[in-house]
């Protein structure tokens, strides 16, 4: 009898990346929920805006690099991309604005690099970074959180599409009625006006541990990074060395002047700080290799987020703090290559793993 | 403002400066580059780039006076070796070389010995008014014994 | 008694496979009869090819030596059964490289009747350890794990070492395979044997039995046999399941935590690994005078009616064994020789049953898996590598075909057990590119030996043809010195001997 031939190994692999892709997408689920919830629909217009244009991006690109673009597009890490930029923006963001940041994030960011796996720069970082220094009054319109004691303005799901859409709100409404300063941008703001701690944090947005909204925003992805932490689609090193690189100087600044100097628990449940741990900073082609490399690039990007926000004229520092890392990510692999089982050390490099 | 800008460009200039001076006045052993260009040759000493062997066709590529594409047997691979190894521009290779070894047809062989002298490695066994046979395993093709010859009895015969 | 699990050192990596064996060890070994002709391959192991020493026609019996290597690494081949040579003449193999062999062809009459033998040997304890080689030299005992490397040599490479543990190789952690199981359950006395007898050869008195955790009832049958002849030189060891704790090295380390270095042996760091089978082989030719005739093997996979663990003349056709076992089912798609990680498809099952053999999987194809997607950098390969390489900048520098950078990374020290390939999500073939990338170093190193070679030569010519110059000129001058001194009724001497002998020529 005859047979066909094959090679080696004969069992099919376990997982493939459109599958990881999703399971990503699903646990940033309960959180976009949560913020549609608080913060009105403008973050699913801003997703749809940037979903539909990184998707664009990536067909666009494949094409022209002679490459089929169904193989982009199944693998749906352009809707990863836009999903975080989407979480990024506030959510009346002009939908040009979100537009340029996607087509930014995939174009140059990821397919002017080599396309997937070839690029050094966090993709949604470097497209958020671009419409932050681009157009900084527009990534401004935060709304305030809808929670019932609270001074709110409602907008209607259409006034908001509206607004999205051309940028012009109903006649009674001012921008500035609508549009309130997210809590890092409190605290910062107070702080420079030299008032305590104590003070901002009793201003009613600042909520119980990281701002009103934000901090169940914050819960839900914390719920969702860490369902990805059990079905191992990422790895403990890079949260828990974002966690250890914040936490740590947070904790001694905070018990040197506690006046002056935001909690720990402030700041790594306020802004973007879980959204970073869990989804942005665990993105593998752009992050470190190797789970020593990787502790290092986490505790690197806590480290550097705590000195922007706190020394920084930037509320918050997460899309700089990681797009510094990026770059120190092929020294950071070069010295945390791990010991090969037999080989002897003679680069003078400290044998064994954490894993 | 304006302290900041200059004090970069004073950096710059500084490490600038440093690096080139590094460059050129700092030993850099050129006989060591020599032999690393040689390592990189196959040693067939065939004489095809032109130069009398592999070393000094190494010694004129460092100096600047050989381009690094002329070694048919290395192949491109030797060429891109060359290139990564002195920094220099990738090109084509000038012309390729299919690998072979000589052969000699013993019925035409009159024992002159010309192809003894003439082989740079010798792959020759033979003596004066004997048989010459070529020991295939240490021939490298270089096609030296080709021409001495005078009755024309030794052919390439492609390997692979 | 379950065996204690202490002084265990870790694998890094690795996966946990699932099992299939299930079907396998439901029915004991079943014992396949003398097919009509035999088909056995020249050279069986790694090494020196060897040569047959039985011609066309000639009779032979079971037993009998019909193959030699030359060379001082070979192992003798034997006829598994009585019959007439027919043909020698290459044949389908199952081997990695080259897809025929020459073989020898024997068509069998029936009466299996074995060659006659010098009476039993005495009780081994009383041969000399290097007698005792010889013994097994002579028998054509190769590691039955897979890697038919030579046992005799093996161990007498072994024993210009220092040993001081015998590792009994029981784990068989890849899925399917559970031949190995099935003679720890039946034959658990002979292996301890042929433990004994190893023992003896090299002199020492450690010896762990390893057997992975999913094997309770072989565990138990090996430690009633142990608690019997209460030899407490050798101990029985219990491993977690996780594939690839069997291969050699991986051994080493997980029992004894030694690292056998890079390039290097197992015996460098004081160990020696055998197969379970390769024991019982050696127990059935020292103690039993049968050389290395038949072997276990396991028929498994969904393209076979009745999956089992066979014992099998070496030289019986793939296709006669399974006809007897049952036949094919209709998923019969790819014939693997050896495991679905590191076993070779063969495209027709003509192939014969060899020492490698050590199992057969017939299967449906393996399910399509998508076009190759670029490497998203997510380090699961590194995680699972039991080298504790980093595949994705081996496979960077393989795309690269940057020989440096690849042996650095430690490319020549991956041993192709296909578990970065099992996780990788963008679906890469790593272990087959790995294999080609290793060839293309080997011929380079080649390459650069060969002109290394010649660059001797050329140099040594050089020199030759200086030294000729120098010791020419020297003797002319000398010449010159001479006849100055001897003055001119010598120089009219000699020009008129020469004169002399030119007309004498003449």
């Amino acid at each position: 009898m005859e047979f066909q031939r094959r090679e080696a190994p004969f069992l099919a692999p376990q997982v493939g990346v459109s599958s990881i892709m999703l399971q990503v997408l699903a646990a940033m689920v309960p959180a976009a929920m949560a913020h549609v919830w608080y913060f009105g629909p403008g973050f699913l217009f801003n997703l749809l805006v940037a979903a539909f244009f990184a998707s664009a991006g990536e067909a666009m690109m494949l094409s022209l690099r002679s490459r089929r673009p169904e193989t982009g597009l199944t693998d749906y890490s352009a809707l990863v991309t836009a999903a975080l930029l989407a979480f990024a923006l506030p959510s009346l963001t002009p939908w040009w604005v979100t537009a340029t940041g996607a087509l930014f994030a995939v174009v140059v960011a990821k397919h002017l690099y080599g396309g997937l796996g070839f690029n050094i720069f966090n993709p949604a970082m470097a497209g958020y970074v671009v419409i932050l220094v681009a157009f900084p009054m527009h990534l401004n319109l935060w709304v305030a959180p809808s929670m019932g004691d609270l001074d709110y303005q409602h907008l209607t799901i259409l006034q908001t599409l509206k607004f999205t859409l051309t940028g012009s709100l109903p006649d009674a409404i001012a921008v500035d009625a609508i549009s309130r300063a997210t809590p890092l941008d409190v605290m910062k703001s107070g702080l420079n006006n030299a008032r305590t701690v104590a003070e901002i944090r009793s201003i009613p947005i600042m909520g119980d541990f990281g701002g009103r909204g934000w901090e169940w925003i914050g819960n839900f992805l914390a719920f969702g990074g860490f369902w990805l932490l059990i079905k191992k689609i990422i790895r403990w090193q890079i949260p828990v060395g974002v966690g250890i690189g914040l936490l740590l100087p947070a904790t001694i600044m905070y018990m040197v002047e506690p006046g002056s100097h935001a909690s720990p628990g402030f700041h790594l449940f306020g802004g973007a700080t879980i959204l970073c741990a869990f989804f942005i900073a665990t993105d593998p082609v752009t992050a470190a290799t190797s789970p020593r490399g990787r502790l290092i690039y986490g505790i690197g990007i806590g480290f550097l987020i705590y000195c922007i926000r706190r020394w920084g004229s930037y509320a918050d520092g997460v899309a700089f703090a990681v797009l510094l890392m990026n770059m120190a990510v092929p020294a950071i692999d070069y010295l945390t290559r791990p010991h090969i089982i037999g080989h002897s050390e003679g680069r003078g490099r400290s044998g064994g793993t954490v894993d | 403002m304006l302290t900041a800008v200059l004090t970069i460009t004073a950096i710059a200039l500084i490490a600038g400066v440093g690096l080139s001076f590094a460059s050129r006045r700092l030993p850099s052993s050129d006989s060591d580059l020599v032999e690393q260009v040689n390592d990189l040759l196959p040693q067939t000493q065939c004489a095809q780039c032109g130069y009398p062997g592999c070393r000094p066709y190494a010694a004129a590529v460092v100096e600047g006076q050989a381009a690094i594409n002329l070694c048919p047997p290395g192949g491109e691979d030797t060429v891109r070796r060359l290139a990564d190894l002195l920094g220099r521009e990738l090109i084509p290779l000038a012309e390729a070389a299919t690998p072979a070894v000589a052969v000699i047809d013993e019925a035409l062989c009159i024992g002159c010995t010309h192809c003894l002298k003439a082989c740079p490695v010798d792959a020759i066994v033979g003596a004066h008014q004997l048989m010459h046979t070529i020991i295939e395993s240490e021939c490298t093709g270089c096609e030296l014994c080709v021409a001495p010859c005078p009755v024309d009895c030794i052919s390439m015969r492609p390997l692979g | 008694m379950s065996a204690p699990t202490y002084d265990l050192g870790t694998l890094h990596g690795g996966l946990r496979l699932p099992g299939h064996k299930a079907d396998s060890t439901r029915s004991a070994i079943l014992d396949i009869p003398v097919p009509s002709q035999l088909i056995l391959p020249i050279t069986q192991h790694v090494g020196d090819p060897a040569q047959p020493i039985v011609g066309i026609g000639e009779r032979v019996l079971k037993g009998q030596l019909i193959a030699e290597s030359e060379g001082t690494l070979g192992a003798p081949v034997h006829a598994s059964s009585s019959g007439k040579v027919i043909a020698i003449e290459p044949w389908p193999v199952s081997r990695r490289y080259g897809d025929t062999a020459p073989c020898i062809v024997i068509e069998c009459d029936g009466k299996d009747e074995a060659i006659a033998r010098a009476d039993a040997p005495p009780n081994f304890t009383r041969l000399e350890a290097p007698d005792v080689l010889r013994k097994i030299l002579q028998g054509g005992i190769v590691g039955l794990g897979g890697a038919v490397f030579p046992t005799a040599q093996k161990l007498m490479q072994a024993r210009t070492c220092e040993i001081d543990h015998l590792l009994l190789n029981g784990v068989e952690c890849e899925s399917y395979i559970s031949c190995d199981d099935m003679l720890m359950r039946e034959r658990a006395g002979e292996i301890i044997s042929g433990a004994q007898i190893l023992m003896h050869a090299l002199q020492i008195d450690v010896c762990f039995l390893v057997v992975e955790s999913d094997k309770p009832d072989a565990i138990q049958k090996l430690g009633d046999v142990l608690g019997e002849i209460s030899d407490d030189r050798i101990v029985l060891k219990q491993v977690p399941t996780i594939y690839p704790s069997g291969g050699e090295d991986q051994l080493v380390q997980l029992v004894t935590n030694r690292e056998v270095p890079s390039g290097g042996l197992p015996s460098d760091v004081g160990c020696l690994v055998q197969n379970v089978g390769t024991a019982a082989a050696i127990h059935s030719w020292v103690i039993d005078n049968e050389p290395l005739i038949s072997r276990v093997t396991t028929i498994t996979g969904d393209g076979v009616a009745n999956p089992i663990n066979v014992r099998a003349r070496i030289g019986t056709t793939i296709a006669d064994i399974i006809e007897i076992t049952g036949g094919y089912t209709d998923k019969a798609q790819q014939l693997i020789i050896g495991g679905p990680m590191t076993g070779k498809s063969v495209s027709t099952d003509r192939v014969p049953l060899v020492k490698a053999t050590n199992c057969v999987l017939v299967m449906s194809e393996t399910p399509a898996i998508g076009p190759e997607l670029p490497c998203i950098r997510c380090g699961d390969c590194a995680s699972v590598c039991p080298v504790q390489l980093l595949p994705q900048q081996l496979f960077w520098y393989a795309c690269a075909d940057d020989e440096k950078k690849l042996r650095d990374f430690g490319l020549m020290d991956c041993i192709e057990c296909g578990c970065c390939d099992l996780v990788c999500p963008s679906h890469i073939p790593l272990t087959a590119d790995f294999r080609v990338a290793k060839g293309r170093i080997r011929e380079l190193a080649d390459e650069k030996a060969r002109a290394a070679r010649a660059r001797l030569r050329f140099e040594a010519r050089n020199d030759r043809l200086e030294r000729e110059e120098t010791e020419r000129a020297s003797e002319l001058s000398e010449q010159k010195e001479s006849a100055k001194k001897a003055g001119p009724s010598a120089i009219a001497e000699i020009l008129k001997r020469k004169k002399k002998k030119h007309e004498e020529d003449k």
